[in-house]
């Protein structure tokens, strides 16, 4: 499975990749989406997959009495996830706004800052 | 001392706050703070010339070595002595020269930074200590020579005087730093006893060459003699204070001060001799073909600090004594020569020669003044010039091999510096008087009783040379390493072979004088050498530089936002993948330890898989969106199979805001272009093909390597005890990280605060009408 995951991970980012270097702004945020959670599911692959081992605490004890799954990966993805639909989200509004004062959906012709105020 | 070199800097400091009120008739009081310094520095002159070093320390940045020590022995004195001295000068001089002027205070305050900093820099022990004294030198310099920052000439002179002097204070650097590490101190003093070692070193070499690029710069020697000229575009104050009698001479000083450590040996003793007497001659030639009064003092300047470089060569005791007499000789008359210049300028507006004459009618005290330095320029009795070029000769006479060529080349520079002096000092003060500067008057006392003084010096001191003899010349041969010189200042000699040859320089060059009149044509000739010359190559050099930048820079930082991420990814690709198979490790995948394959993960794998191509593909921009969000559900049930259930909640929930926000703006959002053609297509899927294959790999070599999970088990193993939390991740999250989590919600608060005011914003009609 771990192969598999990793061609995955290779997948998306290989998928982000490809859709930032598009001229089309709304492919560039799709781009972002998906470098993003390739970045996420290989922080998960790194931190070693396991099946059935939750890094919960059983209810009787104070520590773990079985193996358990790598806590830390998971809460940095956590943040990674939040983190990453603030920009996504304000990526979105950001194009929206560009759009709608540029009045143009290429990046080629949004590399001059001189031309709009 | 160090309040002495302080008092520099803090003058500036104070003028910051109460520049304005010094604009006006206050400006004169400033030259109380040199006139201080100069009878503080007199004051040791007894001590000094009776063999006393005197030292003070102040502990600064002693982890690096870089202390505050101060040695004031004969030949920092000396300098010290010139700069108050002729600062004194100055600072009175520029009051009346510059008066009026709206920043009159700022001049101040850069020649009170220069005037600390050289004081500075003639103090220092400590290598390092003198270096940054030595770069402030450069800076102020800089400022002073584009004081007329509104000429573009001045400005360009600046820089390139920067340019030149600031290269010459890397090399300085690199020097000490190497100079430290072969002694194993900065202290100078120390090394005077390590003067054997340091020569065996193999890198004495390397130390001697980055010092005499340091001082050859700093003191225009050819061929880095080129800044020095434009460096006149600088107020005629601080070319007199700055290009010819102190700062200039900071090369000469770090020559003499190292002579002791470095010298005596081939490689110091000829290069200085063929680099000083190659500048000394060139630069005297080219005097003939000046007809500016400071371009004629600027390559006469370059020349007599060629002879200094020379002198230091030579390194006999008699060439050592005639290079500290030369120093006083040359700040008498030149820092004169200067000032009178100052004052033609400023009464007539011009400094052409070929227009001036006949001043003497109108100024006669100046016309005097300008005498007595062209005759000490000259070398005539019985002025301070006469003693110093009959050392000179002497030195050369006494030379054991070569003396002959070097006498002449003296001979020769002599006879040119002459010329430059009477034209300086007598022709505008010669012949009939212009009927346009029949008005002209005399300057006011504070101008020309300044360069008085300097001349009469020159005079008196010629006529008493013991005077200067025991108390400052014979301190500073011994500081240099000649000690215990026989060597005496006389004015008379008797006949001999030295006064012969000082009478066929004296014949020769007023021959010249009479015979050559300076003349515009024949500095339009020379100008046309300009293209070979060292700094049209250095400005050829310069120009070419920023074109290659602007190349370069064009070239990575074009504006494409594509062209940036196709470098970076590029460039990881070559290097990372370059090191994945070049560090021969094998790969040592062990399939054993990985989990099988399940038929639902292949099933999700297969949807992700589907998902993606889609989302590449897709024509439209809903099916993007959507294919979008089916990768996010698979990813989220993903983390449900592999114990990660906080994940999933969190993924599944973002995933359904993000794809519901895309929904909700989708309408007004552009049209799903495809612009790029598919060449570009191609060539972009090759490029990030490659890129995942990359990741790919690195991903499966990480999962073979052994995992260190002693954070974990840390947060894992106190998560109840100390956390009182059950749930690891959370516990991470809110307790153990949780001021990173605090942080992680104020930016999500500043990015919503952004999509808000994004939303909200509507631009007014004057705003909209711009855009339109």
């Amino acid at each position: 499975m771990e192969i598999l995951l990793a061609i995955m991970v290779g997948t998306l980012y290989a998928a982000g990749i490809y859709m930032i270097l598009r001229r089309s702004l709304v492919k560039l945020i799709i781009g972002i989406i998906l470098l993003g959670n390739g970045a996420n599911l290989l922080i998960f692959l790194l931190g070693r997959i396991a099946k059935g081992q939750p890094p919960i605490i059983p209810e009787a004890s104070k520590t773990f009495l079985e193996a358990y799954s790598d806590p830390l990966p998971q809460a940095l993805i956590l943040t990674a996830i939040v983190i990453s639909f603030g920009l996504q989200s304000f990526a979105i509004i950001l194009v929206k706004r560009a759009h709608k004062v540029v009045k143009t959906d290429d990046l080629d012709e949004m590399n001059a800052t001189d031309e709009y105020s | 001392m160090l309040a002495a070199i302080l008092s520099g800097f803090l003058f500036s400091l104070f003028l910051v706050v109460a520049g304005k009120y010094f604009r006006g008739k206050l400006a004169v009081l400033s030259a109380i703070i040199p006139l201080g310094l100069f009878i503080y520095f007199f004051s040791f002159i007894g001590r000094v010339s009776n063999g006393e070093v005197i030292r003070q320390s102040y502990e600064w940045v002693p982890s690096f070595g870089l202390n505050l020590h101060f040695t004031l022995d004969g030949l920092s004195l000396l300098f010290s002595l010139l700069i108050t001295g002729i600062g004194f000068l100055v600072f009175a001089y520029t009051a009346s020269y510059l008066k009026g002027h709206s920043y009159l205070d700022r001049f101040y305050g850069y020649l009170g930074i220069f005037m600390g900093a050289m004081l500075g820099l003639v103090l220092s022990d400590n290598l390092l200590s003198m270096f940054l004294f030595w770069e402030l030198t450069s800076i102020s310099s800089f400022f002073l020579i584009g004081f007329n920052n509104t000429s573009e000439a001045s400005r360009k002179s600046a820089v390139l005087a920067l340019a030149i002097t600031g290269t010459g204070g890397f090399l300085l650097l690199a020097g000490a730093l190497l100079l430290g590490s072969v002694a194993g101190t900065y202290s100078i003093s120390e090394m005077l006893s390590l003067s054997g070692a340091i020569a065996q070193s193999e890198y004495y070499l390397w130390i001697v060459l980055l010092l005499f690029g340091a001082a050859f710069t700093k003191s225009a020697q050819f061929p880095f003699h080129f800044w020095l000229p434009g460096a006149m575009k600088a107020p005629t104050p601080v070319s007199t204070y700055l290009h010819s009698a102190t700062m200039v001479k900071a090369g000469i000083y770090l020559l003499l001060r190292f002579t002791p450590v470095l010298g005596n040996t081939e490689l110091w003793n000829t290069t200085l001799i063929i680099v000083g007497g190659i500048t000394m001659f060139y630069a005297a030639v080219h005097t003939l073909f000046r007809t500016d009064l400071k371009g004629v003092l600027a390559y006469s300047t370059i020349s007599v600090l060629g002879l200094l470089v020379f002198l230091i060569g030579l390194g006999t005791q008699y060439a050592l004594t005639a290079a500290a007499v030369y120093i006083i000789v040359h700040a008498l008359y030149k820092a004169t020569l200067f000032l009178v210049t100052g004052i033609i300028d400023h009464e007539t507006g011009t400094r052409d020669i070929t227009v001036l004459s006949g001043l003497r009618k109108v100024m006669w005290p100046v016309a005097i003044i300008g005498f007595l330095a062209a005759i000490s320029s000259a070398g005539m009795p019985p002025t301070v010039g006469f003693v110093g070029k009959d050392l000179v000769y002497e030195a050369t006479l006494q030379m054991e091999e070569w003396s002959v060529i070097l006498t002449i080349i003296a001979i020769a520079t002599n006879i040119l510096v002459l010329y430059a002096g009477f034209v300086v000092g007598i022709k505008p003060f010669t012949g009939k008087l212009p009927e346009d500067y029949s008005k002209v008057h005399m300057p006011p006392m504070l101008m020309w009783v300044p360069p008085a003084i300097l001349a009469v010096l020159g005079l008196i001191v010629g006529v008493f040379p013991s005077i200067i003899d025991g108390p400052l010349i014979k301190p500073v041969v011994d500081a240099v390493g000649g000690a215990g010189s026989e060597v005496h200042l006389k004015l008379w000699h008797g006949f001999n072979l030295v006064l012969l040859l000082s009478a066929i320089t004296l014949a020769v060059g007023i021959t010249l004088y009479f015979v050559l009149k300076p003349s515009a044509k024949r500095e339009e000739a020379i100008a046309k050498f300009e293209v070979v010359s060292p700094k049209n190559l250095v400005t050829e050099f310069g120009r070419n530089f920023r074109k290659l930048s602007e190349v370069w820079t064009g070239l990575f930082q074009n504006g494409f936002l594509r062209n940036y991420v196709s470098t970076i990814i590029l460039f990881l690709i070559l290097l990372v993948g370059y090191s994945l198979f070049t560090t021969d490790r094998g790969f040592p995948l062990d399939l054993t330890s990985f989990s099988r394959v399940t038929y639902y993960e292949m099933v999700i794998m297969g949807v992700m898989f589907l998902s993606v191509l889609f989302v590449v593909g897709a024509k439209s921009r809903l099916t993007a969106v959507v294919a979008m969000g089916i990768v996010g559900y698979a990813i989220c049930l993903l983390f449900v199979i592999y114990s990660a259930p906080d994940l999933a909640m969190t993924q599944f929930s973002i995933d359904t805001l993000t794809v519901i926000l895309f929904v909700l703006v989708l309408s007004s959002l552009p049209k799903y272009l495809s612009i790029t053609d598919y060449k570009m297509r191609i060539k972009d899927g090759i490029l990030s093909s490659l890129f995942g294959i990359l990741i790919t790999l690195i991903s499966l070599e990480v999962l073979a390597e052994p995992v260190n999970k002693e954070i974990s088990e840390f947060y894992a193993d106190n998560a109840y005890v100390l956390a009182h939390g059950k749930n690891v991740v959370n516990v991470i999250l809110v307790d153990f990280r949780g001021t990173d989590t605090l942080i992680e919600i104020s930016v999500l608060t500043v990015a919503a605060l952004g999509v808000f005011s994004l939303l909200k914003l509507r631009l007014r009609k004057d705003e909209r009408n711009i855009n339109d």
